[in-house]
């Protein structure tokens, strides 16, 4: 293929939910790149399309009902189309929900870049009995209307070329225009005429007008330090007409009425579609319930009928074979650098690939829901039990995947459209304990408590539940200031799901794990290594128990010795690698001692108990901080985490075995 | 007057007037509620958010939402 520069610059914009990024993936196959919006942590994807001659360059905006300022997401795309002006944008819009999606189109006609409609999903349009007549569409709008089926992929290839034709003419874009409802025209043509001479580049003085009506924050303010002593007029206008918003709404929907009554055929009303009839059990308050845990039961069926053993597979014949390999094959090199390939990167590769049996099962299951519809319903379900916690419904379903890996619970959290809901649902995942903590957790209780490990097991479970509540409430209050998030949410059609879809979004989740956290792991799991191992080629005397050691004094505060410091420093690679790093260091070198026998004779049961509690709580491994990392796209929350989660774990450990000696209980 | 809250299952109501703010109105604004738009009520069990269809669309709302959007009934 030609290395040609992309000569014109496209923007996809749509609301959620409309296929929009079937739609980028269409147009650019895999030419894509993912950057940040500058200052911002919301990921932008950059692509190439190149067909039939046409080479430009698309911008994936993020997905926004409207363009006021209402979420960081509404934000980035404004202010791209006005300060980065694209030659055209491309509006996705849902033909089974067509009013509604072409509310994004309403406002885009107002902005100076031509725009094209792709008018996808007419499939399901079809299916709900709604019939669309394209071509009646685009001459009561005015621009360019392409009807598509992108999951069929129908209709792209006509779709850039309407975008091309559109972006090298830009003189002949003639849309009709939503009007303000009657009312209100004079107030807006008022304050347009009052701050024409006075709104700052490159924004368009009629959009401004508008925005200042609609009472948009951001822009309100931008004008307010603009105008300085001419901003009292404008202001008194607008204090006067402060239910002004309502009747901008309204004009847009009244224009999206004229336009669709003569190009759309509905069904008649009383009509029950199909999605009716599945939602009479997905969302009922009891049915729901039972469908949500039958979906995840099949999660977790397929994780431990498939994933465990593949995993575990995978551990003995192709981690441990290859170190095993490594170390006698390599026999005659450098012992060190037998060591820091055999332990160090064979281990760090060795995480990664046991990790992707899990990973492909869950997105997979997650793709399918998500692909199905379903994905909103879950929410629907749950919202009424994650408001408790600050949290919004769609937090439910990633977190619960947390019990099986830390590692796609967090990046199941792309499916929470608002970034500060995401960003708590990010940091408090680390908290729901994943099968290698509780397995950790399941050999160590029955050496302290026997019988009662079981009851002590459940107990240490329901302190998560409590301590995840208690921390997703704080950081919501923090957040949004205590205030509560409007739960107001679109449930799209149901649709039948796309082998194809669904793998191109597990490809895309594992592509970004392996570019994102696999690096960060395998450094990681090096560094650990040599923490581990120098400088005398002994655990016992390595930097790591150095700083196992001057972490004692913390430890003593809990009945815990420098080696059990020593074993959670090491369960930072992998959690498992607790028990492994306290058989060695309680051996003290000499083979044959019991670790059973050795961890009952050293913690009494309530330092056994601050064990636990601190061994769940602890900051995650190395896989999920490194996900932290690539999901939040920031180093600052990934430390901020990390610190959290260290200071969190160790208290309640304190608390716990502080208490214990109050209360005279197990010492 | 009723709010959206009162609404029973299968009910048709008439938006007249939003509460609680304009970033709320906005919000709703955007999902196709805004004043004299017909909501039809798919799901109001009494407790949890309530489902309805909107201009064509399914839109979930929790009930303290619902509660600030005052309608009428036909």
């Amino acid at each position: 293929m030609s290395e040609r520069q992309p000569t014109l610059t496209i923007a996809l914009a749509g609301q959620p939910n409309v296929g929009k990024s079937t739609v980028f993936n269409l147009l650019t196959h895999q030419n894509q790149y993912v950057s940040n919006w500058p200052g911002k942590t919301c990921e932008q994807k950059t692509g190439i399309c190149q067909r039939e001659g046409i080479c430009v360059s698309i911008v994936d905006l993020p997905g926004a009902y409207s363009l006021t300022a209402n979420s960081e997401e509404e934000r980035i795309a404004r202010d791209f189309l006005i300060k980065c002006r694209p030659d055209a944008v491309i509006v996705v819009v849902d033909a089974a929900s067509l009013e509604r999606s072409l509310y994004l189109a309403a406002e885009l006609v107002c902005l100076p870049v031509p725009v094209v409609v792709g008018l996808n999903m007419l499939d399901m349009a079809g299916y709900e009995g709604i019939t669309i007549e394209p071509h009646v569409l685009q001459a009561a709008m005015g621009i360019p209307v392409v009807p598509m089926v992108a999951s069929k992929g129908q209709g792209v290839r006509d779709l850039v070329a309407a975008a091309a034709v559109a972006a090298r003419n830009p003189q002949s874009w003639t849309p009709n225009r939503p009007e303000v409802q009657a009312g209100h025209r004079q107030v807006l043509d008022a304050i347009e005429t009052l701050i024409s001479d006075l709104t700052p580049h490159p924004y368009p003085p009629d959009w401004v007008a508008l925005k200042l009506l609609e009472g948009d924050e951001e822009i309100t303010a931008m004008m307010r330090m603009q105008l300085g002593a001419a901003w009292e007029q404008v202001h008194a206008i607008l204090a006067q007409h402060d239910d002004a918003f309502l009747a901008v709404a309204g004009g847009r929907y009244e224009w999206i009425g004229r336009m669709v009554r003569a190009a759309v055929v509905r069904p008649k009303p009383g009509q029950v579609t199909v999605t009716d009839r599945i939602d009479q059990a997905a969302t009922h308050p009891v049915a729901g319930l039972i469908i949500l845990l039958c979906a995840l039961g099949l999660l977790f069926y397929l994780t431990y009928a498939i994933g465990a053993p593949v995993q575990a597979w995978l551990e003995i014949y192709v981690v441990q074979a290859g170190a095993e390999w490594a170390r006698t094959l390599l026999s005659a090199w450098p012992a060190w650098l037998v060591g820091l390939l055999s332990s160090g990167v064979i281990m760090g590769v060795g995480t990664v690939l046991t990790l992707l049996p899990f990973l492909l099962i869950f997105f997979s299951v997650l793709g399918l829901l998500e692909d199905v519809g379903y994905m909103a319903r879950a929410a629907f379900v749950m919202d009424r039990f994650m408001h408790r916690m600050g949290l919004h419904g769609k937090s439910f379903l990633p977190m619960f995947l947390g019990f099986g890996c830390n590692v796609p619970a967090m990046m199941g959290t792309r499916i929470i459209e608002s970034p500060k809901a995401r960003l708590t649902t990010i940091l408090v995942t680390p908290l729901v304990p994943c099968t290698a903590r509780m397995s950790v957790v399941a050999f160590l209780a029955p050496i302290f408590f026997g019988s009662r490990a079981t009851a002590v097991t459940l107990g240490l479970l329901a302190l998560t539940i409590v301590v995840i509540a208690g921390v997703g409430a704080t950081m919501h209050r923090l957040f949004s200031g205590g205030e509560h998030t409007a739960f107001i949410m679109e449930l799209p059609l149901y649709h039948i799901p796309s082998a194809r879809r669904i793998a191109q979004g597990v490809w895309q989740r594992l592509v970004d794990f392996l570019q994102g956290a696999g690096t960060i792991i395998l450094v990681v799991s090096v560094v650990m290594w040599a923490l581990s191992t120098y400088p005398g080629g002994e655990i016992e005397t390595s930097y790591l128990a150095f700083v196992g050691r001057w972490l004692a004094p913390m430890g003593r505060l809990m009945g815990l010795d420098w080696q059990m410091m020593v074993a959670l420093l090491t369960s930072f690679v992998r959690k498992e690698n607790t028990l492994p790093t306290l058989a060695v260091l309680y051996s003290g070198g000499s083979s044959g001692v019991n670790l059973v026998e050795t961890l009952r004779s050293q913690l009494s049961p309530a330092a056994g108990l601050a064990f636990l509690a601190v061994q769940i709580l602890f900051i995650p491994c190395v896989a999920t901080v490194a996900t932290i990392r690539q999901e939040t796209r920031s180093w600052g929350w990934t430390a901020f985490s990390i610190l959290f989660l260290f200071v969190l774990s160790m208290s309640a450990g304190i608390a716990i075995f502080q208490g214990a000696a109050v209360l005279g209980w197990g010492l | 007057m009723q709010t959206l809250v009162d609404v029973p299952t299968g009910a048709i109501a008439i938006v007249q007037q939003f509460q609680g703010g304009r970033e709320f109105a906005a919000r709703a604004a955007a999902l196709g509620f805004t004043l004299g738009v017909e909501i039809t009520v798919i799901h109001n069990y009494g407790s949890g958010p309530i489902l309805v269809g909107v201009r064509g669309a399914r839109v979930a709302l929790g009930r303290g939402e619902a509660s600030k959007i005052r309608v009428t009934t036909l």
